[in-house]
């Protein structure tokens, strides 16, 4: 029954496509479409958490569509239900911020027939029960985000990123294609069902994980196949990189789990050791690559890339060997609920970013500044964004972290030697990053919305429409409540993971005070709600006790700035200046970040310049030798175009001949 | 009648940590003053100071937002509820379960957070400078004091302190060289956290040597008091923990009687005598680092803490 009324929802929303299309002259296209999406989009809402919660049984339909003798396959299971709801809570509240950012949109023909094909395109890929209708479901949402990139075509750089973007989706789809090939073996057996049935050997499951981790972790963002991620997210309108950032990684990660927890068979013991030794360097290269950045969504999008890699260490850590369930299912829990976490912070992130953009017309905080005075409501809800994905307390970021080093600490019963070395290891990221990420959001925060603007447009921005603001307060309000009701969300995840590894988390209802007890209470414990009461409770005692006692007066002068105030606003920090003392500390070694200062000889007035230097060394050292490899490999592949007839002639005997020969042999 | 005791015990523990911080500032500035062979200020001088700056006026800048005004009390509050959940003198507290270590280092966390966007506020340079070498040095001291309680965590087979400072307590811990390590980071870390030399002076009026002290700059009257309230509740917490992990003697268990809660609370202003006493005699004997030489001393606390936790994983036995 949900999964009808889901496929129904898809099926209005890739009719709102064209229909965007045909209405394109109207003044009321952008609210239809908007509208419609947020409305269809809640209603698969709606059946994905009633499955989920109802911990309904999986519900299977085979259309009539696609491949004659195959059809289209369709499941929705407890896994697919969870990312359903991620997909549907992004969407709705995309489509909500959409309804009036969708009013500043200078190519809304480029953009309003493609975003409900995408929204529908990353349901059905949740769903598809098949290789077939999984790879073409991926393939369209794929090539419906591209076309949303390249929405502002004139701009060179989204053109340049359309370009990488296409490039890496199209190898990720290629790596997809070929492990689900050896998953189907020679008989053609496409259906999931019959890849369930099928034990693959331990040779084939490690192809299958390298291919998946490869395919699905260059659409997640996984280093180093991330590059496509930076270029691509900025260059697309605000509420559509926040569905790529927030909620296409999510089903990228969807594809990894569906593939190797369900499909690939026992996991060997090595396999946690790949996953965890990429998903550690992901993590701490996101953000180191974040906090050297200035561009507001450039540098969200690289977050996307650390937070990626956190979801990435727990499903490394959620192998099932060993025979080790409760630690598994600990680790799927905090896995799966960082990827719900991290959806809603990055969505309420790109929101402000995009009111930020609409407001002042720039995406660069170096001319930004002081907006909390201009825009408070956007202010406030895009600090709650900020604390919530610095993993503070009581946001719920902090909770699938601290979930995360609970299964890390459970790690050291696990009997391979290489993991009991590289755990640790993963660890000290895992918080390096947490630190790192903190810092690079206070540089975000306080360089944005704090201090004195730096432009005359920072000056002049107004606060956005209150479909926007509805949105952001929306996913602010949930963050909270993430935070302070975790145990709701663990008792919900306890049905994907009893389906994907046989166990579960214990169940939290009956903790007192609404805590979470992962293992046993003896050993840890966290309860949000006394947490945030508590320094409710603490604040407003100190405030009123205060006032009430001491003084409560007030008056404003000119700031102190210890007896030297500079008017110029351009004195305070920027956000290069801010990151200076991380860039040299890590940036020399990482970025092979170099300062330059060029002081001009005396008597000359030419200013003096400094100059930042920093080396991508990912794209410097695999992909521009890459690039120029397949060059010059094309180059001489050209000389093909220009042979005489004779040579044509002898090349098509050459190939008649090598195939009758490989006939002949072939058993 | 044992809900009561415990509630009693839980608010006694919150007044304590909050009436000896500014004594426990005192008495180490005391004590530095004396090794410096000058008399120094009365170790009740904190309390004077605070009383002195709730009834002036708050002298706000201009451009100061809501955020600014609001930020002491947010410091404050997170501050109060980590120190409070810390075992000072008895382990077992009322609502020690519902945050266990980790989670009061992310409580300290937010307190920093908040106070380096205060930092950036007006908008000066000052501010600036504090804030971002105060996010250095938590980028360092942060993933080393999440190692320590790794360390801890694989040790005493929990991450609640109040089993962590038991599990010290009874005889089953003997003396491991994982425990020897963590020690140092955290004396490390608590240095870098609390900003005393040689991280950061305490007691500095030149800008540029500032870290904390840039930060708030900007803050004059209540809000001032709030954040100075804020830092000596940060210092005591650190040694307490300190105290309560490494020299656990004198804790009373949970459910004790009255008289074991004395012996407790004597032990424990006993305890923070020696901390500060050797605080101030390591602050008083080494000069204070470079800015960049920060990372490189944060850096040890992290390796030592990695390498701690990686005997833990590698042998039950160290």
């Amino acid at each position: 029954m949900t999964l009808t009324i889901i496929l129904v929802c898809a099926a209005v929303l890739l009719a709102l496509g064209p229909l965007a299309v045909a209405l394109r002259h109207s003044r009321a296209v952008t609210q239809l479409v908007y509208g419609a999406s947020m409305v269809a989009s809640a209603v698969s809402f709606a059946a994905a958490i009633a499955h989920l919660l109802g911990a309904a049984a999986p519900e299977s339909i085979t259309l009539p569509v696609g491949v004659p003798w195959l059809g289209a396959h369709l499941r929705n299971d407890a896994l697919s239900a969870f990312f359903l709801l991620v997909v549907d809570l992004g969407a709705m509240s995309a489509s909500l911020f959409a309804l009036g950012y969708g009013q500043h949109e200078t190519a809304s023909g480029r953009v309003l027939p493609f975003y409900p094909a995408f929204l529908a395109g990353m349901m059905l890929v949740v769903l598809a029960d098949d290789a077939y209708t999984f790879l073409l479901s991926w393939e369209f949402m794929s090539l419906m985000s591209w076309a949303l990139v390249m929405s502002h075509h004139r701009v060179p750089e989204n053109v340049r990123a359309g370009y990488v973007y296409l490039v890496m989706a199209s190898f990720g789809t290629l790596t997809l294609l070929l492990a689900f090939g050896l998953l189907a073996g020679s008989d053609g057996l496409y259906t999931f069902a019959q890849m369930r049935a099928a034990h693959p050997s331990a040779a084939l499951g490690a192809l299958v994980l390298i291919l998946a981790l490869i395919g699905a972790g260059s659409k997640a963002g996984l280093v180093p196949l991330h590059v496509w991620l930076p270029l691509a997210h900025p260059a697309a309108p605000s509420h559509v990189s926040a569905l790529m950032s927030g909620v296409m990684t999510k089903v990228a990660v969807y594809g990894f789990v569906r593939i190797v927890f369900d499909l690939a068979g026992e996991p060997a013991w090595w396999w946690s050791m790949l996953v965890l030794a990429f998903a550690g360097v992901t993590t701490v290269m996101g953000v180191l690559y974040a906090l050297m950045q200035h561009d507001l969504k450039r540098l969200l999008a690289y977050h996307t890339v650390e937070n990626i890699g956190i979801i990435f260490i727990g499903l490394a850590l959620a192998f099932k060997t060993h025979g080790m369930v409760f630690a598994s299912a600990l680790a799927l829990t905090a896995a799966l609920l960082h990827v719900f976490n991290h959806s809603l912070f990055k969505s309420l992130l790109f929101f402000g970013a995009g009111a930020v953009l609409t407001a002042t017309g720039k995406r660069d905080m170096e001319h930004l500044g002081g907006l909390i005075h201009r825009m408070p409501q956007t202010a406030f809800a895009f600090l709650i964004g900020c604390v919530a994905i610095s993993a503070l307390p009581p946001l719920n970021g902090f909770v699938s972290e601290w979930l995360t080093f609970q299964a890390i600490l459970l790690s050291p019963q696990l009997p391979v030697w290489g993991l009991k070395l590289l755990i640790p290891a993963v660890g000290a990221l895992l918080a390096l990053s947490a630190a790192l990420a903190a810092a690079c959001f206070v540089k975000v925060y306080g360089v944005t919305f704090l201090g004195r603007p730096r432009t005359s447009a920072a000056e002049r921005a107004k606060e956005t429409d209150s479909f926007s603001l509805a949105a952001m307060f929306f996913l602010a309000a949930l963050c909270l409540v993430a935070g302070i009701l975790p145990g709701l969300f663990i008792d919900a995840l306890a049905p994907v993971s009893s389906a994907l590894i046989g166990a579960h988390m214990p169940a939290q209802t009956s903790t007192q005070w609404l805590s979470i007890v992962p293992i046993a209470a003896s050993r840890s414990s966290y309860d949000g709600l006394l947490v945030f009461l508590f320094m409710v409770i603490s604040g407003t005692l100190a405030a009123s006790a205060i006032h009430r006692f001491a003084s409560n007066r007030l008056r404003r002068a000119p700031a102190w700035d210890c007896g030297y105030p500079d008017a110029s606003p351009t004195t305070q920090y920027t956000a290069m200046s801010f990151a200076q003392p991380i860039r040299r500390v890590f940036g020399t070694v990482v970025f092979r970040a170099r300062e330059h200062g060029d002081m001009p000889p005396p008597g000359s007035t030419r200013p003096a310049r400094l100059t930042v230097e920093l080396h991508d060394l990912i794209w410097e050292t695999l992909y521009a030798p890459l690039a120029v490899g397949i060059g010059f490999a094309a180059d001489r592949l050209n000389h093909l175009q220009f042979l005489t007839i004779r040579q044509f002639l002898s090349l098509v005997f050459g190939a008649l001949v090598i195939l009758l020969l490989v006939l002949a042999v072939w058993p | 009648m044992a809900l009561t005791l415990d509630l009693t015990v839980q608010c006694a523990q919150m007044l304590l940590v909050l009436l000896l911080a500014p004594l426990f500032t005192g008495f180490a500035r005391k004590v530095k003053a004396r090794l410096l062979r000058r008399q120094g200020p009365s170790p009740i001088q904190p309390y004077r100071d605070l009383a002195r700056l709730m009834r002036k006026d708050v002298v706000l800048a201009e451009n100061a937002s809501w955020l600014f005004r609001v930020i002491p009390y947010l410091i404050f509050a997170a501050t109060w509820v980590a120190a409070s959940l810390v075992p000072t003198f008895r382990t077992g507290l009322l609502f020690s379960w519902s945050a266990d270590l980790i989670a009061i280092i992310a409580l300290l966390g937010s307190g920093r957070f908040f106070l380096a966007l205060a930092g950036l506020d007006v908008g000066t340079s000052f501010g600036g400078i504090g804030s971002s070498r105060e996010v250095m040095i938590a980028s360092l001291a942060e993933p080393a004091m999440i190692m320590i309680v790794f360390t801890l965590a694989l040790i005493a087979g929990s991450t609640q302190l109040s089993t962590m400072a038991e599990f010290m307590a009874s005889p089953e811990v003997g003396l491991r060289v994982s425990l020897g390590l963590a020690l140092i980071a955290l004396i490390m870390v608590a240095i870098a956290e609390n900003a005393r030399i040689p991280v950061d002076n305490p007691a500095t009026h030149l800008e540029l040597t500032m870290v904390h002290e840039a930060m708030v700059l900007e803050y004059s009257g209540r809000h001032l008091a709030l954040i100075e309230l804020s830092a000596s509740l940060k210092l005591i917490l650190y040694v307490s923990v300190i105290a309560c992990l490494f020299a656990p003697w004198g804790l009373a268990p949970a459910g004790a009687g009255v008289e074991a809660l004395a012996i407790g609370v004597t032990t424990y202003i006993l305890k923070l005598a020696v901390g500060g006493f050797l605080l101030t005699l390591f602050e008083t004997s080494i000069a204070k680092m470079r800015v960049f030489r920060v990372p490189e001393f944060l850096g040890v606390a992290l390796m030592l803490g990695l390498l701690a936790t990686l005997l833990r994983f590698v042998s039950g036995s160290f």
